[in-house]
């Protein structure tokens, strides 16, 4: 039997990171995101886990990393202005492949920006804040549920997967409060540990598939890690062939799996001759259009990637197909448009609208905006 | 016999080094591995944590969990592995940039907090790995490629820092001094909370050649003879006859719980409120 009760967005993403089975925080306060370090400040302990509060935002993405070595669950927790202070050390974790899972609730930028309110501007920030090249998991949800749903996911994914995954909220969504179901039962994934003795272990043996198991520190397996490109054993190398192979098998894990990290919603997109293409909270306001200009007889619906990145390109394609204008509604000055156009041009028409003023659009003015592109 | 012991903890098929000829790190790095042995912890519960330059690439030749990470944030990433593993030594070597320069603010924190760390500061006054910058303790008046016209800006004194910021083992020695570092070192990962151990070694390379010491280790050795002063001998030296030099000794060694310990307490205060108050109903 699952537990009713009302809880905020951003304490849907504590009680689901206890529940996914988190013992350790490490974060530094920025609104809107502090709510998740408060709560977990007060729960970890009860649980066996820990918290810590560092002295800045890059400090907070080191102990994450550190805590993770240790074969913890791991979390932190930020805004904007912190998300591109986590940066350095979420590339860290891309190249040694370190589950850890970071939750950024976006608010209004660019700099200090609107602290206190809403915007979608950092989907980009989120595919590539870091220098190099890289793939990484973003999810977004559009509800206080689907924020404790994909918090769950987000821990699977990072220990399926041995990287970090990106929880991409915002303040509307973090803010708000609704009735969430808590399951009782969720399903949870642990990372693969080594099944060879120490002397056979390597941190980064692409024999062990996409994804090699990584060895908790204590366990009798020591080994190199280390943010230079590296050979399977952990240590530098820049062997042209070395470095292509684990370069092309960091990517790939992710690559190769997007059938498997895609998620989307489709909302009244049976039959639909439109579609409002929406990510997070702007998928409620597009929604809502939906059922108002399908009383009016605008056959229309929504496509809302839960999974931002990798992006769902075969998913938007067959979309593209389909329909004859996709209407891509931002909370920004105009972001994943390019990646919705790069899929679709081809197959369909696409419009834009959005701004980023801290507010969401409210649902008569997307409808004026597409009724008077439709006519 | 010393050197079977550092053999013992060396990943030997890393050999040889990246340090250039004169280096002071392999000098350190061996006080470290002695220091390792009287200390006497399995290998697989030491976890060594480094940054980036030249000290930073100490773990990649010592047999235990060893983390190379990015630029001064070591004791953060350090930090995270010893709240979730107490029971694991947790050592962290550094040079004078990561730690006073680019990772100055979790250094302070660390000795803030008491978090059971011990870090090694290689501090050679220079950015040696990216050719002879100046840095945070580059002795003032000193030529590096970014002080052309000499160094303007006064040394940052590490000892004082970490006294400063609240650490509870502050040491300084150099690696002139082996026997002493060595015991230092040791003294530093038995300490209960966070351990300081300043250490001056030399780079012929990138600063010596610069400062008249040219590239000869044994006129590097003999600065670093030179600039270093036992405490009970700089008692007795005036101002003027101290600047330019390092104090060396222990500054600090007190026993006061860190943070780690009180977590631990509060965990197990909590688990006692949740029995009782699972007795009363």
């Amino acid at each position: 039997m699952a537990k009713r009760k009302i809880i905020s967005g951003n304490h849907a993403v504590a009680e689901a990171a206890i529940k996914a089975g988190c013992r350790f925080f490490a974060g530094y306060p920025i609104t809107p995101s502090s709510e998740i370090a408060e709560k977990l400040s007060e729960v970890l302990p009860k649980y066996g886990g820990r918290f810590i509060q560092m002295e800045d935002e890059l400090a907070s993405m080191g102990a994450v990393i550190g805590a993770s070595l240790t074969g913890a669950k791991v979390l932190t927790a930020t805004s904007g202005p912190g998300f591109s202070l986590k940066q350095e050390n979420l590339g860290f974790a891309i190249m040694a492949e370190i589950p850890v899972v970071v939750v950024n609730v976006q608010r209004g930028g660019p700099s200090t920006g609107l602290p206190t309110f809403t915007s979608q501007q950092d989907l980009m920030q989120a595919r590539w804040g870091r220098h190099g090249d890289q793939e990484i998991i973003v999810l977004m949800p559009d509800s206080v549920q689907e924020t404790y749903d994909l918090t769950i996911r987000a821990f699977n994914l990072a220990e399926k997967y041995r990287t970090p995954v990106i929880l991409l909220s915002d303040e509307v969504i973090s803010h708000m409060s609704e009735p969430v179901d808590i399951p009782d039962e969720v399903e949870i994934v642990d990372r693969a540990k080594p099944d060879v003795p120490p002397e056979e272990y390597y941190p980064f043996d692409s024999s062990k598939g996409l994804v090699p198991p990584l060895a908790p520190y204590g366990t009798g397996y020591r080994y190199h890690i280390t943010g230079l490109n590296h050979d399977k054993t952990g240590f530098p190398s820049n062997d042209p062939e070395i470095v292509h192979n684990q370069m092309l098998r960091k990517l790939n894990k992710i690559r190769k799996n997007t059938d498997d990290i895609v998620e989307v919603e489709e909302f009244k997109l049976k039959g639909a001759k439109y579609a409002i293409f929406a990510l997070g909270s702007v998928g409620r306001t597009a929604k809502q259009t939906v059922i108002n200009l399908r009383k009016e007889g605008v056959p229309i619906g929504v496509f809302r990637p839960k999974t931002l990145w990798p992006f769902p390109e075969k998913e938007i394609i067959e979309l593209g197909k389909k329909v004859e204008k996709i209407f891509v509604i931002e909370l920004n000055y105009g972001q994943i448009i390019g990646e919705v156009e790069r899929w679709v041009s081809k197959y369909t028409e696409v419009e834009w609208y959005g701004r980023a003023t801290g507010r969401l659009i409210p649902p008569r003015e997307i409808g004026a905006f597409i009724k008077e592109k439709i006519e | 016999m010393k050197t079977e012991i550092v053999k013992k903890y060396l990943r030997l098929d890393k050999m040889p080094t990246v340090w250039c000829p004169g280096c002071g790190h392999g000098i350190i790095m061996g006080s470290l591995l002695r220091a390792l042995e009287l200390r006497g912890r399995s290998k697989n519960d030491i976890a060594l944590v480094s940054g980036i330059g030249c000290s930073s690439r100490t773990p990649g030749y010592v047999d235990v969990h060893t983390l190379h990470t990015t630029h001064g944030r070591a004791i953060a990433f350090a930090t995270g592995i010893k709240m979730m593993k107490p029971d694991m030594s947790v050592i962290v070597v550094m040079g004078d940039g990561d730690c006073a320069a680019i990772g100055g603010n979790h250094f302070i924190h660390a000795a803030r907090r008491n978090m059971d760390i011990t870090a090694v500061v290689y501090n050679n006054g220079i950015y040696g790995m990216t050719g002879g910058q100046v840095s945070p303790t580059t002795p003032y008046d000193a030529f590096a490629t970014t002080a052309p016209y000499g160094q303007m800006e006064p040394p940052f004194d590490i000892v004082e820092l970490a006294l400063g910021a609240g650490a509870t083992y502050v040491a300084r020695s150099s690696v002139h001094n082996v026997p002493k570092l060595d015991e230092l070192i040791v003294k530093g990962i038995k300490n209960n909370g966070f351990s300081v151990i300043d250490v001056i070694t030399p780079c012929p390379i990138a600063y010596g050649r610069r400062n008249k010491l040219t590239a000869d280790p044994m006129k590097n050795m003999q600065w670093v003879k030179e600039v270093t002063v036992p405490r009970k001998k700089a008692e007795e030296m005036s101002e003027e006859e101290l600047r330019g030099k390092w104090i060396t000794g222990v500054f600090r060694d007190v026993e006061h719980v860190g943070l780690v310990n009180l977590y631990i307490e509060l965990e197990e205060k909590l688990k006692r409120a949740k029995e009782n108050k699972g007795e009363e109903a």
